[in-house]
């Protein structure tokens, strides 16, 4: 599974090394869903609400993307704070990219994750492998029933919201719903949820169009096509190009919208082929 | 954990060593059939079946929430706008310093992540600042609502009046006694007591120009099911037809009777 295979020219790296950014990205994951516990836990009020709109320190707002876009779609025009709420989440994930929110932040991630991990140690290799453009469909789906109805109804089974909801507010019966992802993922179809369907994802990954942080496949020349990041990628067409496509002088520079930036990829890449790099307007870039 | 890393390295090894010999995509016959066939073949079954029992409880469980009447916050927009406009952020929820209000969850009879309360468990008390509203990011509560007193979260019915004390002849008179907007939204009305002949009846009396529908009567009521309560408004408030109109009502803003004063017949009697 993830363990690397180790080559023979290059040094053995540290054991620790193969899982950096997946350390940090479970950080990041925990601390996320603990902001949000620290107030009804301990009275700590950090952070209000959940992932669909929250209050910080009781002054700066924030709206999920996909929740903006369906107020809009049924409401028309949103109120204010819900519409600058979600200025500050495009200015984020425009920044660190649109699916940094799927692998940094979103809690159905770890759910998803354990389920793709449980695949490839139970070797379960079938599934449906619908096309992943699917969850574009679906994000237009869900837009076109909210302005079909006037109401949220996609938020009656958002698995996202009702993950996130569910904890922070106690309500869990509405985890059911994951737990219905995470067999989905592991019997039926492999990243099925994440990788295919979810329109929150889709949503998100519209930011990535413009933004900065990128993974580079910087050092491919060294790649011995091992294979691992292919792997553990959630979305392995996008390494392709970058990686392979010296030849037809494609950059290195992974631009697929849907890469998540998990980092995944960095750590079990035994030769070190790929990095985090800033892209910055002017096409420079700035390593990590 | 490093040798555990080592140890399923190798695992691995070998299973790419298999797959290498067998074919191309590491078909499944070749190694762990058995686990595998379990799982893939009968996984989706047993998901489907899962699914479907789990459907059935939730339909059982959201027919069973009935028995208890959802209310929405105070300054709710009306049911339709307010479900396209409320995030599910539950900052509302936060802000109620009487934990009276709740997100739903899947099988409450309400969306699921809308902000709710049940009269008899936890009643509004009707903050003057209305906290829940101010905090409402999305205009789902609206923040044009600033007295309270004006709020229609719903409306108090007296639902049971073959066991309310007060017509059984008693001096109960809670609901009256709680009413935040007393004498106005709950009225006492006597009547004489039919039953004993010699006594009175104060019953109490709903004004729906008044109710807030902040349950406070229902929470109150001492029955063990209590018998006044609060429905949403669209429940149970009637309506005129729009074309009615109530004679004495016409005669006060005309200031004079509508129609000219009546012809007099002269009376007659037989034999006359």
């Amino acid at each position: 599974m993830l363990t690397p295979h180790h080559s023979a020219t290059e040094p053995q790296r540290a054991w620790w090394r193969f899982y950096q950014w997946l350390f940090w990205r479970r950080l990041s994951q925990m601390l996320v869903l603990l902001l949000f516990l620290l107030g009804p836990w301990a009275g700590i009020w950090i952070i209000q609400g959940n992932l669909s709109a929250s209050l910080i320190l009781e002054t700066l707002p924030m709206t999920d993307l996909l929740l903006f876009a369906q107020v809009v779609a049924a409401q028309g025009v949103p109120a204010l704070q819900v519409a600058l709420g979600v200025l500050l989440v495009v200015g984020v994930y425009g920044v660190l990219g649109g699916r940094f929110f799927c692998a940094w932040v979103c809690p159905v991630n770890m759910v998803t994750d354990l389920a793709s991990w449980l695949r490839r140690r139970m070797g379960i290799t079938k599934g449906w492998r619908g096309s992943r453009s699917i969850r574009f469909g679906v994000l237009v789906l869900v837009l076109l029933l909210a302005a079909g109805s006037g109401t949220l109804l996609w938020e009656w089974i958002n698995p996202v919201a009702l993950l996130h909801r569910g904890v922070i507010f106690g309500l869990w019966l509405g985890l059911l719903v994951v737990l219905g992802i995470f067999f989905f993922d592991l019997l039926v179809s492999p990243h099925g949820w994440c990788g295919r369907l979810c329109p929150t994802g889709a949503a998100y990954s519209l930011l990535s169009h413009v933004s900065l942080l990128r993974v580079d496949a910087a050092r491919r020349e060294v790649c011995t096509d091992c294979r691992e990041c292919y792997k553990v990628c959630p979305e392995p067409q996008v390494i392709d190009l970058p990686l392979r496509g010296a030849e037809r002088g494609i950059g290195p520079t992974i631009t697929d919208v849907q890469c998540t930036n998990c980092g995944r990829c960095i750590d079990v890449c035994p030769e070190d082929v790929y990095q985090f790099a800033f892209h910055l307007p002017n096409k420079s870039r700035v390593a990590l | 954990m490093g040798t555990d890393g080592e140890k399923s390295g190798e695992q691995q090894r070998t299973r790419k060593g298999v797959i290498k010999k067998g074919g191309e995509k590491g078909d499944s016959w070749l190694s762990g059939l058995t686990r595998r066939e379990l799982l893939q073949e009968s996984g989706g079954r047993m998901v489907k079946l899962a699914l479907a029992g789990l459907l059935l409880w939730l339909h059982v469980r959201s027919s069973e929430a009935k028995t208890s009447v959802t209310l929405r916050p105070p300054g709710a927009l009306p049911e339709k706008e307010f479900l396209g406009a409320c995030l599910r952020c539950g900052l509302c929820v936060r802000a109620c310093p009487y934990n009276t209000l709740e997100l739903a969850d899947v099988g409450n009879g309400v969306a699921t992540g809308t902000p709710f309360f049940r009269a008899r468990n936890i009643p509004c008390e009707m903050c003057q600042d209305i906290p829940c509203v101010k905090a409402c990011p999305s205009g789902a509560l609206n923040p044009s609502l600033q007295d309270i007193t004006k709020a229609r979260m719903g409306l108090a019915v007296l639902a049971d009046q073959e066991n309310c004390l007060a017509f059984l002849g008693m001096r109960c008179e809670v609901c009256f006694q709680v009413c935040p907007v007393m004498q106005k939204a709950i009225r006492l009305e006597m009547r004489p007591n039919t039953r004993s002949g010699s006594h009175a009846l104060f019953l109490p009396v709903v004004d729906s120009a008044h109710c807030t529908g902040c349950g406070k009567c229902e929470k109150g009521c001492v029955l063990t099911e209590a018998a006044i309560r609060v429905f949403p408004r669209e429940l149970v408030k009637g309506e005129l037809g729009s074309h009615y109109r109530l004679g004495w009502k016409e005669k006060e803003k005309a200031g004079a009777p509508l129609v000219p004063e009546l012809m007099h017949f002269p009376v007659r009697r037989p034999g006359e």
